[in-house]
């Protein structure tokens, strides 16, 4: 039993290691992607269209992952994709973060009439299919990085609602609470000096969560084309490209879904992993 | 081979820590008879009784030492082989009848699966020989009774199901483990009764587990006081209530206010006398702590 | 009587639930920036026309006004014209509804006997190397969502071992005999299982896509919930009458588990639900989340709020029906 738990640890271990590993390298490339790219992104060379990758018969040296129809080189345009979908990570994962937190924070602690007003917004936000309503708001708002930024916050914000005013209903039951208040503390300092560090844990790991779903909600709206304009290159524009050519030059395809992939395990993991070593409770 | 069941020198330890929890266990319990056995918990009672009926936890195990049932090695079969014989010929009465019957299950179903799955009877056979044994334990309307889920039922009436389910397929052995101990006071009385009853007229072994000395005065023939994992007297009641032979035994013996009274329990069982037996019984090891790791 | 009770107020709260979401669909299409009227418009409208569909859509009144006639004709089922199509709304999204509902059902049915299995695996061989290996299964399938594993499938059955149908709901060199558009469930009734095999065949792929992360959940949570329930009094009971392990996982702690499980997959369900949008735009299924897609392009605004209401009303009444469920399957609820 003993030794099951240890290796569980190693695991889990190993998991936080590998995904800060990639997540690294994810940073890397989008900061230095206009250094480090072999290729200019954007540029087309219609004679060198759907090279494959530089293992394959009939490969350009140079050409590492090979070239998409239109001549462009895959691992230039994945290095710069990785821009994209870092900026919309950040921004949007830490956006909805703040919102959804703070109003699960509001609803759990001060119960009443904000509470009920907050958890009714979020069934009925629950009634909608979030790609769909993400589309819609799109289509509504018109393209371009702050409408998609906007659209992830408008959408995802009840799942740090749910989570942390579930979190927080359950701390304001703990004795260190009713101590707060007995020793005369405001209502606002117990909530964030008392209860927010001891929600901070959940807070953390589903922020690392919803960076990896904003990334794909990006991907999802690049694929349909409502993201960026289309001269970005993008994970998921990329992605919507290669699955038209899927027979012809698969790797347009495979590249950036393997990054896309990596990536938004890696955020997942990273943030289970995360509150795995620093939660108090589970340590 | 007069006994039905045979422990020799039965010793098990806790995997990965190594703590011992059964130190070379010798126990035999003839067909009909009754035997106690005493201790407090951590003492290794339940585990004996576990070990019998196949249920270890997965994290102890069995170093050394037989178990005999009806003449068969239990180590000696395959698991499966065990399961069966474990299944045909002893059965359990539970300690907690709020937690030992499944709560999504009707009752006839949990009376009726052994002897059905396990003992090859027809369904129509299996219902018949339910109503039987639930007739016998008191229960009142016994066809509406197994339709019926247990949260329906009281936990006097749950027990009293246990006790028919573990009657029901005529085992040649039963373990009752602390079944009054979770039982109100007034309760107790009547299922030791009940129990008792039902042992004798069906001439069933039984091994009683518990840390009730005045359960045993009324229960039991023999019975084996147990103490860190080491059976440290085994006797008759009489002679046990008359002069106990070890320290320990004395002791428990005193701390028992007043041992023919079923509901009393036991007094701490003061520090000079479990220090001394401790040292005693974990001459071979010094891993041991009283009250310390998995539960009696 | 209490089943009564709840069953009341549970509706009433659906209901409040569905005026919230005519009114957040009303905001959206109407209030937030963006002039809807320019978006409906064709290049090269004169003022006239837009004028007249201002009229047309009663967009000169009040903003209040407007969400009264509007939501009056939605309580009427009457949702507009498709822009694109010159048609019902309401009937061409009803005509999409079967296709998307039938690929959610087999999608769940999926889920479940993977969930399932997995955790029943997982139960019988813990602590060991099978159940590490369920975890990390289940670990990567609740990280990726269900458009990565479309995509991956794609590759693997579609190029790399080509063996399942990449896109559409059924091969079009097929006649159908079909009178409604439940094509699964008709060709079941007219015992056509030429056509059921290729509609299976297309719906393999989406439907596991959208399997996969659900399943995940459901054999994470199943797994966790066996677990302590194999080692509960009734189980050991089992255990001393003869039974194996597995009898004790399949008939003891299987039907305690199951309960808890399935109000935690209710909404994870409606997830799924949503995820058909994506999923039936990547492997060209024809149901109503691809027409949703086809819409928000077309920029067909009557439709669009069409269909986001009709998954609102699906989406709602799953979670009604899972609640119900679980009251009427629990024992101790229906008995009180």
């Amino acid at each position: 039993m003993l030794d099951g738990r240890g290796s569980i640890r190693r695991r889990a271990g190993a998991r936080l290691w590998l995904s800060a590993l990639w997540l690294a390298l994810f940073v890397l490339a989008a900061l230095l992607a206009p250094w480090i790219s072999p290729h200019d992104p954007l540029a087309q060379d219609l004679m060198l269209g759907r090279l494959p990758p530089a293992w394959m018969a009939g490969a350009e040296p140079g050409y590492w992952l090979g070239t998409d129809s239109l001549g462009r080189d895959v691992l230039s345009r994945i290095i710069h994709g990785a821009r994209i979908a870092l900026i919309v990570a950040l921004i949007a994962g830490t956006a909805t973060c703040l919102l959804g937190s703070t109003l699960g924070l509001v609803a759990g602690f001060y119960r009443g009439w904000a509470d009920r007003l907050i958890s009714r917004l979020v069934d009925i936000w629950m009634a909608f299919p979030p790609v769909l309503f993400a589309i819609l708001l799109i289509a509504v708002l018109g393209t371009g990085l702050t409408s998609v930024i906007l659209a992830i916050v408008i959408i995802d914000w009840t799942r740090f609602c749910r989570v942390v005013r579930a979190e927080t209903l359950n701390q304001s039951k703990m004795d260190y609470v009713h101590s707060a208040k007995v020793a005369g503390f405001t209502r606002l300092r117990t909530l964030v000096a008392e209860i927010l560090p001891n929600v901070l844990p959940t807070i953390i790991a589903l922020l690392t969560l919803e960076m990896g779903i904003a990334v794909i909600v990006e991907a999802i709206l690049s694929f349909v084309n409502l993201s960026i304009s289309t001269d970005q290159p993008t994970w998921g524009g990329m992605i919507a490209e290669g699955r038209t050519s899927i027979h012809q030059a698969w790797w347009v395809l495979v590249f950036p879904l393997i990054a896309l992939f990596f990536t938004v395990l890696a955020f997942a993991q990273f943030g289970d992993g995360l509150r795995e070593r620093f939660d108090p409770v589970l340590r | 081979m007069s006994s039905f069941l045979e422990i020799r020198g039965l010793s098990a330890r806790l995997a990965g820590t190594g703590q011992r929890l059964l130190r070379s266990v010798d126990i035999s319990l003839p067909a009909g008879s009754v035997r106690g056995l005493v201790g407090e918990s951590g003492a290794g009672k339940s585990m004996i009784g576990k070990a019998v009926l196949g249920v270890l936890p997965k994290a102890v195990e069995i170093i050394e030492g037989e178990i005999l049932l009806d003449g068969q090695d239990l180590q000696k079969v395959s698991p499966g082989e065990r399961r069966r014989l474990i299944g045909a010929k002893a059965a359990l009465i539970p300690q907690d009848p709020l937690t030992a019957l499944n709560p999504s299950r009707r009752i006839g179903p949990q009376i009726t699966d052994r002897l059905v799955d396990i003992l090859g009877w027809t369904k129509a056979r299996a219902a018949a020989r339910a109503l039987e044994v639930l007739a016998e334990v008191s229960i009142p309307e016994p066809e509406r009774i197994m339709r019926l889920y247990p949260h329906e039922l009281s936990g006097g009436m749950r027990q009293r199901i246990l006790i028919a389910s573990a009657f029901a397929a005529e085992p040649k052995l039963i373990v009752a483990d602390e079944p009054t101990t979770a039982l109100d006071v007034t309760v107790q009385k009547q299922i030791l009764k009940l129990i008792s009853e039902l042992q004798a007229r069906h001439g069933t072994a039984l091994l009683f587990v518990t840390h009730d000395l005045g359960v045993v005065s009324k229960v039991c023939d023999t019975l084996s006081v147990l103490y860190a994992g080491k059976v440290v007297e085994d006797t008759t009641v009489e002679r046990f209530f008359a002069a106990p032979q070890h320290a320990y035994s004395s002791a428990l013996l005193a701390a028992t206010p007043r041992h023919t009274d079923p509901s009393s329990s036991l007094k701490p069982v003061p520090r000079e006398v479990t220090d001394a037996v401790a040292a005693e019984v974990a001459v071979d090891d010094t891993t041991w702590r009283p009250n310390g790791g998995v539960r009696g | 009587m209490m089943l009564l009770r709840q069953t009341v107020s549970r509706l009433i709260t659906t209901l409040i639930t569905l005026f919230g979401v005519a009114v957040i669909v009303f905001v959206v299409i109407r209030v937030v920036p963006g002039n809807p009227i320019a978006m409906m418009l064709p290049p090269g409208a004169t003022e006239a026309d837009i004028e007249r569909l201002k009229t047309l859509y009663g967009l000169d009144k009040s903003i209040f006004e407007q969400f009264v006639i509007w939501f009056g004709n939605v309580l009427h089922g009457d949702f507009g014209t498709s822009i694109s199509t010159r048609q019902p709304v309401l009937s061409l999204v009803l005509d999409r509804l079967p296709a998307t509902l039938e690929l959610s059902i087999i999608a769940l049915v999926m889920a479940v006997a993977i969930g399932v299995t997995l955790a029943i695996l997982g139960t019988r061989f813990r602590g060991r190397k099978t159940e590490a290996g369920i975890d990390v299964a289940n670990g990567v399938g609740l990280s990726v969502p269900d458009f990565l594993w479309g995509l991956a499938l794609i590759l693997l059955f579609g190029v790399l071992w080509p063996v399942f149908q990449i896109s559409g709901r059924v091969s079009p060199r097929l006649e159908l005999p079909f009178t409604s558009q439940f094509y699964l469930f008709e060709s079941v009734l007219r015992l056509r299982f030429d056509i059921l095999a290729d509609l299976l065949s297309h719906m393999f792929m989406p439907a596991l896509a959208l399997a996969l992360p659900l399943a995940a959940i459901i054999s994470q949570l199943l797994k966790q919930s066996l677990k302590e329930t194999v080692n509960l009094d009734y189980s050991v009971l089992a255990r001393t009458k003869g039974y194996s392990e597995t009898k004790v996982i399949l008939s003891e702690a299987l039907p305690n588990s199951i309960l808890p499980t399935l109000t935690l997959v209710g909404v994870q369900f409606t997830f799924l639900i949503g995820g058909t949008v994506i999923i039936e735009r990547l492997l060209s299924y024809e149901g109503l989340g691809n027409m949703a897609i086809d819409a928000v392009i077309n920029r067909d605004l009557p439709l669009i709020q069409g269909i986001v209401i009709l998954f609102a009303i699906l989406f709602t009444f799953v979670n009604l029906a899972v609640d119900m469920t679980y009251a009427f399957l629990n024992p101790k609820l229906r008995h009180a």
